[in-house]
């Protein structure tokens, strides 16, 4: 499906200061931002998501705000960084948030089946220096969920 | 797609659907037209009458929503001052041209590329005919108009689905949909099983009405002929001497019509806010800021990222920061704040309001958009395929095809919309590189225009939740949400009243943005007045 590209040097933009960090921060940690951001994820079909690994979902979905290295970005209002976030220490916090989204943050309960949540839960937990080895399951992530769902049926 | 009916979605999936054929904010109208409330009632230019005593206004954004309430207290006799975080007016009113760049978040910087004269539009491209308030300031401030072509029947409806990946004319679908349709109702209205719903006298009429809606022969069918033609077009079309005679083109039957899924994309013409006529200001959305911008520009301090709004009995203070350095806090003072800065990002800022708007502020999150425009070397979706203006529609990620509906003719470049999604793909798209994106976009392009891979040179890509100054596209409000909250967003709170598209029943509408704020300054200036 990828046909070549006229001018191809002509799409591509400068790499930014802070590209250019996350990509130094990436390489140390055996990752490259150039990977994370040139992922040719799919697309999903329809109106829920249909990555299933935390990877998959992080890189298709989640860097689009919190980054390709959880570093998060602060502008007139500000995405929180995953890396590092003393908050991931509760393994239902993520879930939660997922699920039912918070401020800035939308919810994505109805676009995620229970594993997703659990998979990208897990995924941000154990990435971006976080190291935590308790793991979310997908019947917790079950219980997180509003008992009405919200506007949907 | 023809299994999956309306009474086996969900409401949510219908809203989506909806969303997804006509553009998300029509979704929203659909949640809101369900609770039947009202449209725009504007009535012509706001009157406020009685001495405000010089009383002054702090307002904060300057978006529409911003600039009007400028504009318009500043003529009542406000003292008014706008703090602004970008270095234009405009916000969402926004359009970007060659030379122009623009830093998302994450410090992903795009030139834009694109020749003198060419444009995108990032946010809002079109204003209905009925959007009385956005389309007096532009009569008033003399920013000009010309159509936006929103149903093209020559552009094309696509499903990598269905007829081999073939994009379809418009025209093709709904003329086959239509007769399809007419013909099976005609048929059940004279096998009488329509007895139970329609009297004797009516059946008659009902037949007629199907005849002519459906183009249907004498036999009430829907078939290859001059009739079907007539709606859909012909393999060869009536002309002048002795090669004048039509050639009739042979219609589409109805059970490959609904299976291919293309019928949900014939509502978007007929819903409300997309019917004829539509309008765009000529040279780009933002000569609407521009215009506001002469008028009320000279109060807008710019480059002021707000850190906290407090109040007390008698003023409300602003603490604001230089965006782009930081450094040490400003603060400035005024009777009464209006405050358009969006709910996304109001929700992190120390603002001293009623637990109430608070949770109003706190429970709207923005929806997932984004838009991708493409320079092409020439014309070609005009030059080869007659495609003047409009929209084509896919189930490709990229959703829309946006023809310029300017410019028409030109023997230069010209700018396509070459993506405009919502929902999980448009998620999606946003967690790309915009390089990625513009990528994907001609990719998903060149499967409806084949052309594409010789034609487009370059193009930006604007994901909305990676814009640095909201975080999204449109206060994402539900029914639920508005039942719980709506009432306390509108609040005078204190000195303290919000606007924005977000106070509205018309989300991600400019017109809902100066709604809200007329609304808000006419209450204001009646607390101000009578005390």
């Amino acid at each position: 499906m990828r046909g070549p590209i006229p001018n191809k040097d002509k799409l591509m933009t400068p790499i930014s200061r802070s590209a250019r960090l996350a990509l130094c921060a990436g390489l140390m940690l055996g990752l490259t931002s150039q990977a994370a951001q040139a992922v040719d994820h799919s697309f999903s079909n329809g109106f829920k998501f249909q990555e299933t690994t935390g990877e998959a979902i992080f890189q298709g979905v989640c860097q689009g705000c919190h980054m390709p290295q959880g570093q998060g970005a602060v502008g007139a209002g500000a995405y929180p960084a995953l890396a590092g976030n003393p908050r991931l220490a509760s393994k239902v916090y993520p879930a939660f948030m997922v699920v039912n989204g918070n401020k800035a943050m939308p919810s994505f309960g109805a676009m995620f089946d229970d594993d997703q949540v659990a998979a990208v839960a897990n995924y941000v937990r154990s990435h971006f220096g976080n190291n935590y080895t308790d793991q979310v399951t997908p019947a917790e992530v079950k219980a997180l969920r509003p008992k009405k769902p919200a506007a949907s049926e | 797609m023809s299994g999956a009916g309306i009474g086996s979605m969900s409401r949510r999936e219908l809203l989506m659907m909806i969303g997804a054929a006509a553009g998300s904010s029509v979704a929203y109208r659909a949640m809101a037209s369900l609770d039947m409330v009202p449209e725009s009632d504007y009535k012509g230019p706001i009157k406020l009458e009685g001495d405000p005593k010089g009383a002054s206004v702090l307002i904060l954004g300057a978006g529409l929503a911003g600039l009007v309430a400028a504009l318009e207290l500043r003529k009542a006799g406000y003292k008014v001052q706008v703090l602004e975080y970008n270095q234009r007016v405009g916000g969402r009113n926004w359009t970007l041209r060659g030379g122009d760049s623009y830093t998302e978040l994450g410090g992903f910087e795009q030139k834009c590329e694109f020749d003198p004269g060419l444009y995108l539009n990032p946010g809002p491209w079109r204003l209905p005919y009925h959007h009385n308030a956005i389309l007096d300031y532009c009569k008033r401030l003399g920013v000009v108009l010309e159509p936006f072509n929103q149903v093209n029947y020559n552009a094309y409806l696509h499903s990598s689905k269905a007829f081999g990946g073939k994009p379809q004319r418009y025209r093709h679908i709904q003329a086959d949909f239509n007769g399809g349709v007419a013909e099976l109702l005609a048929k059940s209205t004279k096998q009488k099983k329509m007895d139970q719903l329609v009297t004797k006298e009516d059946r008659e009429i009902l037949l007629e009405s199907l005849k002519g809606w459906g183009a249907l022969e004498n036999d009430y069918t829907y078939r290859m002929g001059l009739e079907s033609s007539g709606r859909r077009g012909y393999d060869h079309d009536p002309n002048g001497g002795t090669i004048g005679k039509p050639v009739p083109s042979k219609p589409i039957s109805i059970d490959e019509i609904l299976k291919s899924g293309l019928w949900r994309y014939l509502v978007h013409g007929h819903i409300y806010e997309f019917q004829t006529t539509l309008f765009q200001p000529v040279g780009g959305m933002d000569m609407i800021s521009k215009a506001f911008a002469r008028e009320v520009g000279d109060a807008v301090r710019f480059n002021c990222k707000v850190t906290a709004i407090k109040q007390d009995g008698h003023k409300v203070t602003a603490t604001y920061v230089d965006a782009k350095t930081g450094g040490a806090p400003t603060q400035v003072s005024a009777d009464w704040c209006l405050c358009t800065i969006p709910a996304s990002v109001l929700s992190q800022i120390d603002l001293d309001v009623s637990a109430p708007m608070h949770d109003a502020i706190n429970a709207l999150p923005y929806e997932a958009s984004i838009k991708v425009g493409l320079q092409a070397k020439r014309r070609f979706w005009e030059q080869d395929e007659s495609i003047y203006g409009g929209v084509t529609f896919t189930d490709l990620p990229n959703n829309m095809i946006g023809y310029p509906n300017t410019g028409y003719f030109g023997s230069g470049k010209g700018v396509l919309l070459g993506a405009y999604t919502f929902g999980p793909n448009a998620y999606e798209f946003t967690a790309l590189s915009p390089q990625e994106r513009v990528k994907k976009a001609i990719e998903f392009g060149a499967q409806i225009h084949p052309q594409y891979k010789d034609e487009i040179e370059n193009g930006i890509a604007v994901g909305w939740h990676r814009v640095p100054w909201i975080l999204g596209c449109a206060g994402a409000w539900t029914e639920e949400k508005r039942k719980q909250h709506y009432d306390n967003i509108c609040r005078i709170d204190g000195r303290v009243l919000l606007a924005g598209e977000h106070v509205s029943y018309i989300p991600a509408w400019q017109e809902g943005a100066i709604t809200s704020s007329l609304n808000a300054i006419s209450r204001l200036h009646q607390r101000v007045v009578n005390g």
